[in-house]
């Protein structure tokens, strides 16, 4: 019994997981190593004699300050930055309020709203785009940071909305209520009980928006074009890859760099990010 | 203090009409407790007085003031709930001191408060802790702590014993009753426990389908029930009901079933009157079933075979077939008596109940 027991351990835990986490740190690991690897080792030949793909002898930090000297890269990050953060500021704020009403309030079409709001969202931006690229123009927001910022949204309050509505439901209506009889108006109930209750919930829809624009692709190619107004993702692939050259020490450094906030991110909410997804609250 | 009335209340939701025309005067330090089974309307009666619930149609007053439109915030009024609703990110005492805090009392008079609170309740030891760090019974203290620090004019309760353990239930229960002789504040408690009702109630009021059925003191609903429904419902085990046909022989009524006679008792015999021939309902409950002995009148005695014996230590149930029903008695714990023995069951005359079988009302 108990040898059979190891050997199914091994069997349907420890290889497949060993699998899963060799499959997905890898192309983390080729981006660092191909980041610090000098240009000759770069462009060496696969079928060199002295060809060494899954490690370097000589780390250099080369790559690192040419992409800091020459490209904009310190104005990419800080551009997505403050993207980021703007546009999961306006979706936090809707999704909280939306998510709210959804979950608490009667009013009629309520079902049919919260429906509608989940619909926009399994709409594809790379359809979107292009009524959006119109709107834009009509604003004359292109080639602002504002074109992102105000687009964003629109995939990420339903994401929110979704997200908190679900945990808020998880919350006992009694709660509020009795804030409510204890002296708290509606609004008074939700600030000072439902939302501090709901922090990891608040926590990882903020999460999930920050990482969502940050890493957006397709708007911010779209609606951007100067070179110092970009985002990383789509800086660094616009900027370092000219014609058919890839300048592949940059763009891995600044792939690593770009993907350095979201990983801080995610390390230092972990906790608060899990009991947000699963939404367990205990009286 | 103050007094509850409620005129003509009621309430529908789309499809349901949950409260029928409500009428009931609480008085000033009375403890209301409202009674019945689950979907009965009594919580919903409540959450009307708390404003959680919008009222359809009538009117209720607390004190001397209409408090239809009010917010529950401006309605001074404590709640107490089922599942406690202590907010979880807060202590204890931020818990007690939430509703003073929202009524920007002075810091140190809701710390007094607070002290009071917990001290009456015996948990000054646990005012730093969360509330995920206590016990049942200790979240109920402090959600009764939270309730009692505002001083509110009328305490609601919405059955906030159902989540204790059998024995908690019973201490907590005697430590209510304790607290609202100290207290003396109006008090409505809903709880579909008719143990609870009559042992907390100065009166109870007994619900069914949205309607009030009877309002009045525990002994008084016992005693003298309005209807089958409340006979049934208040008392433990349940009183027996028996279909009988009420017959004139010699000169006295007598109520008559499958091989059952007894005399109606002389109290009942003019208002059984004008059912002479005709099908009622008989009432007895188990306490007022004895076995027969030979000094019993013997027009008030039947035959009845026994089913089942429950011996509870300090009485004996009789399970019992008799006139083609099941009947349950309550003896002495000295009595013996066999499964399958056929005996005979005496009845205590001036304690039987008669209902009319088509309103169901006591006769």
């Amino acid at each position: 019994m108990l040898i059979e027991r190891t050997w199914k351990k091994w069997v349907y835990f420890y290889i497949p997981l060993t699998v899963f986490v060799v499959g997905t740190l890898f192309p983390f690991y080729w981006m660092l190593i191909t980041a610090i690897r000098p240009d000759a080792e770069l462009y060496r030949s696969w079928r060199a004699a002295t060809n060494t793909p899954f490690w370097t002898l000589q780390p250099t930090l080369e790559h690192f300050r040419d992409l800091m000297a020459k490209t904009t890269f310190p104005q990419w990050l800080w551009n997505t930055f403050f993207i980021a953060v703007a546009s999961t500021a306006i979706s936090l704020f809707c999704g909280l309020l939306a998510g709210y009403a959804l979950a608490r309030l009667r009013f009629p079409m309520a079902g049919t709203l919260g429906t509608s709001i989940f619909v926009t969202y399994l709409v594809p931006p790379t359809l979107l785009f292009i009524p959006l690229a119109n709107i834009i123009r009509t604003f004359q927001l292109g080639d602002t940071p504002w074109a992102l910022i105000l687009t964003y949204p629109t995939f990420l309050i339903p994401f929110c909305t979704w997200l908190l509505m679900g945990y808020f439901k998880t919350i006992p209506r009694e709660l509020e209520e009795c804030a409510r009889i204890d002296g708290a108006t509606r609004f008074g109930a939700m600030l000072r009980i439902v939302f501090p209750i709901a922090v990891p919930g608040i926590l990882s829809a903020g999460i999930f928006a920050f990482t969502l624009s940050w890493n957006e692709f397709i708007y911010a190619l779209v609606f951007l074009s100067s070179p110092e107004k970009k985002t990383v993702p789509v800086g660094v692939v616009s900027e370092l890859i000219r014609g058919d050259i890839y300048f592949w020490g940059q763009l891995m450094a600044g792939a690593l760099l770009g993907s350095i906030p979201v990983a801080l991110v995610y390390s230092f909410f972990v906790e608060y990010y899990v009991t947000g997804l699963t939404g367990s609250v205990k009286g | 203090m103050a007094q509850v009335m409620m005129k003509n209340l009621n309430k529908k939701y789309d499809e349901v009409h949950a409260v029928k025309d409500v009428n009931l005067h609480i008085r000033d330090k009375e403890f209301m407790v409202l009674v019945g089974p689950s979907g009965c309307g009594k919580s919903t009666t409540l959450r009307m007085v708390a404003g959680l619930e919008e009222i359809t149609a009538g009117e209720i007053m607390i004190g001397d003031r209409v408090v239809n439109d009010l917010p529950p915030k401006d309605r001074d009024i404590a709640m107490v709930f089922q599942n406690y609703a202590l907010y979880p990110h807060m202590t204890v005492y931020d818990n007690m001191a939430f509703g003073l805090k929202m009524r920007k009392f002075p810091k140190l008079e809701i710390q007094k408060r607070v002290q009071e609170a917990a001290e009456i309740l015996g948990i000054q030891e646990l005012l730093r802790r969360k509330p995920r760090q206590l016990s049942g019974g200790q979240r109920q203290r402090v959600a009764v702590g939270r309730a009692i620090v505002r001083h509110p004019q009328v305490f609601l309760f919405d059955e906030p014993l159902s989540n204790l353990d059998a024995k908690l239930r019973v201490q907590m229960r005697v430590e209510l009753k304790r607290l609202h002789e100290r207290l003396e504040t109006t008090a409505i408690y809903v709880t579909h426990d008719q143990v609870e009702a009559m042992t907390l109630g100065d009166r109870v009021v007994v619900m069914k389908d949205g309607w009030i059925q009877q309002v009045g003191e525990p002994l008084e609903l016992y005693g003298k029930p309005a209807n089958k429904f409340v006979a049934g419902f208040i008392g433990s085990p349940a009183m027996n009901f028996l279909d009988v046909k009420v017959a004139d022989a010699n000169g006295a009524l007598w109520a008559e079933a499958h091989g059952l006679r007894v005399k109606v008792p002389p109290a009942h015999t003019s208002r059984l009157m004008p059912y002479k021939g005709q099908q009622v309902t008989l009432g007895v409950r188990p306490e007022d079933l004895q076995l027969a002995s030979g000094s019993d009148p013997s027009e008030y005695v039947f035959d009845a075979v026994v089913d089942v014996v429950e011996p509870l230590g300090s009485e004996i149930l009789l399970d019992l077939r008799a006139a083609n029903s099941t009947i349950v008695a309550r003896v002495e714990p000295t009595v013996r008596v066999k499964v399958h023995e056929k005996t005979r069951l005496a009845m205590t005359p001036d304690r039987a109940h008669f209902f009319d079988v088509n309103t169901e009302l006591a006769i």
